[in-house]
């Protein structure tokens, strides 16, 4: 295992992930209570025979946000796209190697799919709302994972409004077309379909990428505030934006990982000499 | 520069032929089927329960006529609804790229075999094979007329189905996935109602299709102008009456005239299913955000 890629892997105590999952843990202590939510072992991921990932090893931390930066085409995406199985839907690729969510292979042959994408949600960089009113694109989560009572549906549906900031702005017409939001309203509401489900992990690829900058603003806030409760892991081609919301960042380039660790390390000491010329913008 | 503007001119003259035509159609449709209305009344045309347009005197009601075209395309419907949209379903859903390109095509190769070919099928197999099934006196039936003309709907439905449901954007798929939902939930909670409208337009065009057709329903309806009770009847639809008629009527007789106006009346019918499915596609266009 290339230890240059896990500067913490030698801090973290070996049971931190079998911890119980509790929630909204304001811990200071970053490293006595690293607990891991997924673990990625000595990965490959081929789309064809072209290979786009190379050799991966790395951890992503509980109730931490790790941002994923790198230039266009390295790999950050389809990386991110392996944590819910979203690159099932792509015909003809193929995964060595191990990811593991909460302790438990996600694609072992008796992992169940649907399970692992209620648990790992996702928000997509362009907003893709359901052509349905506000209320039935965040109730659809809850429906399709069976859950009928009216009662609840709604409480749950208005809790995820108010959660992805989006409440006060539409609570008066939460039954009109979600197309009529504006682009960064529309991103939230595809964050509140997000959390009705009440995932653990939240995987947002580039969800500012077709925002303007006060709608960003807002996003990376509530970001901010998610990662009380959530496991957030953001793909960014923003560097500031990486440096302002994550707590990790790690760095790909051509399918590997060049570095991995503390965003505030990795942006002012980089131990790699390619992560220092990203991130002063010699190449990229 | 003046050859420019020749071929400009020759252009536009090809570009605007079309509405020539359709205006040219519809101003001799009018001008020869309306006369009759001075024979008969409109209401006891389109009303008239009996329609015996060489007796003396003649009865011009078309109602019989109406309701052997409205009985065969409804017949056609349930035979092409669910063939036509299955099929789309299944090319887009669930058959992988070179089952795709091998299926599409023969599909399509379904809507080019001429009327006169499923119309000569039907008169020979398939009337003897529902005579017998169903132990009736003939086999020409509205029936035999909706199962051809269902079959002949069918590459039109799940041909403009497809492309409706290809139009679906990725990210809708995506989006439905990635909070969990099966592939049978997102394809009936989202897909389905995302191509919904693109799906009725065609079903209206496959309606549109089965309405107009001729030569099979002259064929295998068994050709009886009488008000059908029920499936397993001879039925002559607006236009077998056409087709069958119009070589025996004397030209400017009232009968001729009644026959315009019959052609009048079906040009009405294909001209509001096209104009609703049109309205229902671009709706649906702008509803994706897709753009006119």
């Amino acid at each position: 295992m290339d230890k240059q890629a896990f500067p913490h892997t030698a801090r973290r105590p070996q049971s931190a992930g079998r911890q119980s999952p509790a929630q909204s843990p304001q811990k200071t202590d970053d490293t006595r209570d690293m607990a891991v939510r997924i673990r990625v072992r000595n990965i490959d991921f081929y789309y064809g025979n072209s290979r786009a990932l190379e050799k991966i090893d790395m951890d992503i931390y509980k109730n931490r946000v790790t941002a994923m930066i790198g230039p266009s085409g390295c790999g950050k995406s389809t990386f991110i796209r392996l944590f819910n199985r979203m690159n099932d839907l792509i015909p003809h690729t193929r995964l060595d190697g191990l990811i593991e969510l909460d302790n438990r292979d996600i694609y072992s042959s008796g992992a169940d799919v649907v399970d692992i994408r209620r648990r790992v949600g996702m928000v997509f960089q362009k907003p893709n709302p359901f052509p349905k009113s506000i209320f039935e694109n965040v109730a659809y989560g809850l429906e399709v994972n069976g859950i009928r009572n009216k009662k609840l549906k709604e409480a749950r549906v208005v809790d995820s409004l108010k959660k992805a900031a989006l409440w006060e702005e539409i609570k008066d017409r939460i039954h009109e077309s979600a197309l009529r939001l504006s682009g960064g309203q529309q991103q939230r509401l595809c964050i509140a379909r997000c959390l009705a489900v009440d995932p653990e992990v939240i995987l947002f690829d580039e969800p500012c990428a077709s925002l303007d900058p006060i709608s960003t603003r807002k996003i990376e806030e509530l970001l901010l505030e998610l990662k009380e409760s959530y496991t957030i892991v953001i793909v960014t081609h923003n560097m500031q934006q990486a440096a302002r919301v994550s707590d990790y960042t790690a760095f790909l380039y051509m399918g590997k990982l060049i570095e991995f660790g503390e965003t505030q390390k990795l942006f002012t000491v980089p131990r790699n000499k390619m992560t220092e010329e990203y991130l002063t913008g010699k190449f990229g | 520069m003046n050859r420019e503007r020749l071929y400009r001119w020759i252009f536009t003259a090809l570009a605007f032929s079309s509405l020539f035509f359709l205006v040219g159609i519809t101003v001799v449709l009018f001008k020869e089927g309306l006369p009759v209305f001075r024979e008969v009344g409109l209401f006891e045309f389109l009303g008239g329960k009996s329609w015996y347009p060489t007796y003396e005197p003649p009865d011009f009601g078309i109602r019989p006529l109406i309701l052997g075209s409205l009985w065969v395309t409804v017949g056609a419907l349930f035979v092409c609804v669910p063939l036509g949209v299955g099929t789309a379903l299944y090319l887009n859903e669930l058959a992988g790229p070179r089952q795709r390109a091998v299926l599409k095509p023969i599909v399509e190769v379904l809507a080019g075999i001429p009327s006169i070919v499923y119309g000569f099928f039907g008169m020979v197999l398939v009337a003897p094979f529902i005579q017998d099934l169903f132990n009736i006196p003939v086999g020409q039936t509205a029936f035999t007329g909706s199962l051809l003309l269902g079959v002949m709907a069918t590459p039109t439905v799940a041909s403009i189905a497809e492309d409706s449901l290809s139009f679906v954007p990725k990210s809708f798929r995506e989006a439905s996935f990635a909070v969990g939902a099966n592939r049978w939930q997102t394809l009936t909670r989202v897909v389905i109602p995302a191509a919904g409208s693109g799906i009725s337009t065609a079903i209206i065009l496959g309606m549109s299709r089965a309405v107009g057709e001729t030569m099979t329903v002259l064929m295998v309806c068994g050709g009886a102008a009488v008000i059908p009770d029920s499936f397993f009847e001879p039925v002559r639809p607006m236009t077998a009456t056409i087709a069958a008629e119009m070589g025996e009527t004397v030209m400017g007789s009232a009968h001729y005239h009644a026959l315009f106006a019959i052609g009048l009346i079906l040009f009405l019918i294909t001209l509001v299913f096209n104009v609703v499915a049109e309205i229902i596609s671009r709706r649906y266009r702008l509803k994706l955000g897709l753009g006119r």
